[in-house]
């Protein structure tokens, strides 16, 4: 069948079982526009900025494990969406992002809305495609989606040039992709998992530490299992919150630089560690030097080689998919006779539960000013825990880790790698397009919520009913927590002055707003929100401002070395 | 240590940038690079010289596997191997010292590629330190101009780097 490279482009995302295409129209993409227009299989949501759709992709690749796809124009619409991009590279989710370009004989030129996509994305995609002939152009979408979404995914860009979406060819989607240089699948390797059993088993002090990994490789359930026949510790990354349930006796709770004191002293005095599917990132482990112990011998099971002896080295390095792995381990666990020494064990515990009686934390809530803490603690309360949770980027994301307690993969969708202001909205956007009856919230705070408020705008056209929770302190609240902390409370540009009013902007967009200032209005509010399903709420948390994240590891210090509380400082 | 990576990669426009954004992205430092198609058009030869302690080459090593124009990638220091650079030097050779310079070629097996009245261009191929006792062997102030290659490598013996 003879198609333009325009309407190529949709048959290929119809025959990848595209849903929801996010996007923004512009002069080099006119042609797909008009094919997305003459059609009704793949349905496009209109942001109102590039970014958005980018986060709002990946957020649907988050909670649901498909990729997700956006489509930008040329210039400006390639670098709006970067952020974007760069967030779901540093994230691993599986994206395709179709660009448009100005026509291949303008190409170098300065044309109009020219920029140099393929080299500007270049260090923030998995791999990226300019497409010069449009008989290339179905091989070459075939290999962004396979290359996506197959081993340590990522994002893929596929840059198509204005008379390449014109041109018209047959169009044959191919069934395969074989790509000589690029060989996903890898098999665990079977001695290294036996290895890795028996020090498992063998181990007096196990500790089982779980990043994004497990929720992107959709193996919570072997590795709760696991966890479960062994009964041995087990704690979430940031990323990873939800792999293992929260709620779980063995869940030690999340780790890291503002993790709780029971999981990052439980990593710094096991004998045998068991990393799934994590990185050792800095924000995690702290200073390598200080995490390193003589004797301690780590596990560590990833898709990506060079995730493996990165930052710390290993004893055990298995590269395979965690599903797989964590299956295979399981297996021989349930065939061995041999368990875990149970007087060790159970010291193991004691030790635990004494790091536990810490109760880090704990935090002295108010009757006259709302506690963010306690906001969250009512948020999963009233949602009875069940709700899709995404964050921006700051105290509120760090609190939301915290006293949300997620019981579930693809519940918690918030930027870790990049770390970027902005996401929370469009990401709940995009978890609500894929989940149409799910409670979805974004936490956030009045800075981040800023960044990308104009997609109030978005939710209002498509009826996507998410609530906004906003834990408005009128600051930059990690900055300003780091210049108290670090810079001798000199509180450079991060009080967040001129503040519009949230209930009347909400109102604005046809949205409903609400104010709380007291605390005794919190748990009202939010069942008053939540009982709205078919509208956007905004509810605007006047939050006390001086309030930290704790436990908190300062950057560079080892993950150890924790301030527990305005007494540490 | 000094390390040499043989590369093979997909011939294709950008796969070179990305193996050079990849160095400069990590802070790996590149002492010579050079690329040139093979006996098959499709795909292309890489030689890499580098620099990094035994961890920071795993690292380079795994990075560039990682890379999906990227087919092949081998460490040459895992083995015994062959390096060799083309340089091309113009020098003044006037009066005195243009026999000098020719001597000084023929010790080191140059050759003397171009020729006018006030100087000489000469060829002269090999490892790298052959190259760099060259040039200490000529008076530098007679060195006008040096063009070196980088360095090319290939594993001694039968063993063969191909897809």
């Amino acid at each position: 069948m003879q198609l333009s490279g325009a309407e190529i482009t949709i048959r290929c995302l119809e025959e990848e079982g595209v849903e929801y295409i996010f996007g923004y129209p512009g002069g080099a993409v006119l042609f797909i526009y008009d094919a997305l227009f003459q059609q009704d299989k793949v349905r496009h949501i209109l942001v109102r900025h590039e970014q958005a759709a980018l986060h709002a992709a990946d957020a649907y690749a988050r909670a649901t494990g498909r990729p997700g796809v956006a489509l930008v124009t040329s210039g400006p619409g390639v670098t709006n969406a970067v952020t974007g991009i760069a967030t779901a590279y540093m994230d691993s989710i599986p994206m395709v992002v179709i660009s448009g370009q100005v026509p291949t004989a303008a190409i170098g030129l300065d044309a109009f809305q020219e920029v140099d996509t393929v080299g500007i994305t270049r260090p923030c995609v998995k791999h990226n495609f300019l497409v010069k002939r449009v008989e290339d152009l179905a091989e070459t979408i075939k290999k962004a989606f396979y290359v996506a979404t197959t081993g340590r995914p990522g994002p893929v860009l596929v840059d198509i040039p204005k008379d390449v979406s014109q041109h018209v060819t047959e169009f044959i989607y191919p069934a395969t992709v074989n790509m000589r240089s690029y060989n996903p699948e890898v098999k665990g390797d079977g001695g290294q998992i036996r290895k890795a059993v028996q020090m498992l088993l063998e181990a007096r002090r196990p500790m089982v530490y779980v990043g994004g990994g497990v929720v992107l490789g959709n193996a919570s359930d072997p590795l709760t299992r696991l966890v479960r026949e062994l009964g041995v510790p087990c704690t979430n990354t940031l990323m990873g919150l939800g792999a293992y349930p929260a709620t779980d006796p063995q869940f030690v709770g999340m780790l890291g630089m503002h993790g709780t004191y029971e999981a990052n002293l439980a990593m710094q005095h096991c004998d045998v560690l068991l990393a799934v599917g994590a990185r050792f990132d800095d924000r995690v482990i702290g200073n390598t030097r200080h995490f390193f112990v003589e004797g301690r011998r780590i596990i560590h099971i990833d898709i990506d080689p060079s995730s493996i002896s990165k930052r710390v080295r290993v004893d055990v390095p298995i590269v395979g998919n965690v599903l797989e792995v964590l299956q295979e381990m399981l297996q021989l666990i349930e065939a061995s006779p041999v368990r875990l020494d149970p007087e060790a064990l159970k010291q193991w515990w004691h030790q635990i539960g004494e790091w536990r009686s810490r109760d880090c934390m704990h935090y002295e809530n108010s009757t006259t000013i709302i506690k963010p803490q306690f906001v969250v603690e009512k948020l999963y309360q009233v949602t009875r825990g069940d709700a899709i949770i995404t964050s921006d980027v700051g105290q509120h994301q760090m609190w939301a880790a915290q006293y949300y307690k997620f019981d579930k993969p693809r519940r918690w969708l918030n930027s870790g790698g990049l770390g970027t202001m902005g996401f929370g909205l469009p990401a709940a956007m995009g978890a609500q397009m894929a989940f149409p009856e799910a409670t979805v919230a974004c936490v956030t705070g009045e800075a981040s919520i800023q960044m990308c408020i104009q997609e109030l705008s978005t939710c209002k056209q498509y009826h996507l009913p998410v609530k906004i929770v906003n834990l408005n302190n009128r600051y930059l609240g990690m900055v300003r927590q780091w210049q108290q902390i670090l810079h001798g409370n000199r509180y450079a540009e991060s009080y967040m002055d001129a503040l519009p009013d949230f209930v009347k902007l909400a109102e604005s967009y046809g949205h409903v707003g609400m104010r709380i200032e007291n605390p005794a209005d919190v748990e009202p509010a939010l069942r008053e929100a939540f009982a709205l399903k078919d509208r956007v709420v905004f509810l605007d948390f006047l939050t006390d401002p001086t309030e930290n994240v704790f436990p908190m590891v300062k950057a560079g210090q080892g993950l150890t070395e924790m301030l527990l509380g305005a007494e540490d400082l | 240590m000094r390390h040499i990576l043989s590369l093979l990669l997909e011939n294709e426009a950008g796969a070179l940038s990305r193996v050079a954004g990849l160095f400069s992205a990590r802070g790996y430092n590149i002492e010579s690079l050079t690329v040139a198609p093979t006996e098959d058009p499709t795909l292309s030869r890489m030689t890499i010289v580098t620099r990094g302690s035994d961890d920071v080459m795993e690292q380079i090593t795994k990075q560039l596997n990682k890379l999906v124009d990227v087919v092949k990638v081998f460490d040459l220091n895992e083995g015994l191997y062959l390096e060799r650079e083309l340089m091309l030097v113009k020098v003044r050779a006037e009066s005195a010292a243009r026999e000098e310079i020719k001597r000084t070629a023929d010790i080191f097996r140059g050759r003397i590629v171009d020729v006018t009245d006030k100087t000489y261009t000469i060829e002269l191929t090999g490892p790298r330190d052959k190259l760099d006792a060259f040039l200490e062997a000529i008076n530098s102030h007679l060195i006008l101009e040096t063009v070196r290659t980088g360095a090319s490598g290939i594993g001694r013996g039968e063993w063969v780097l191909r897809v």
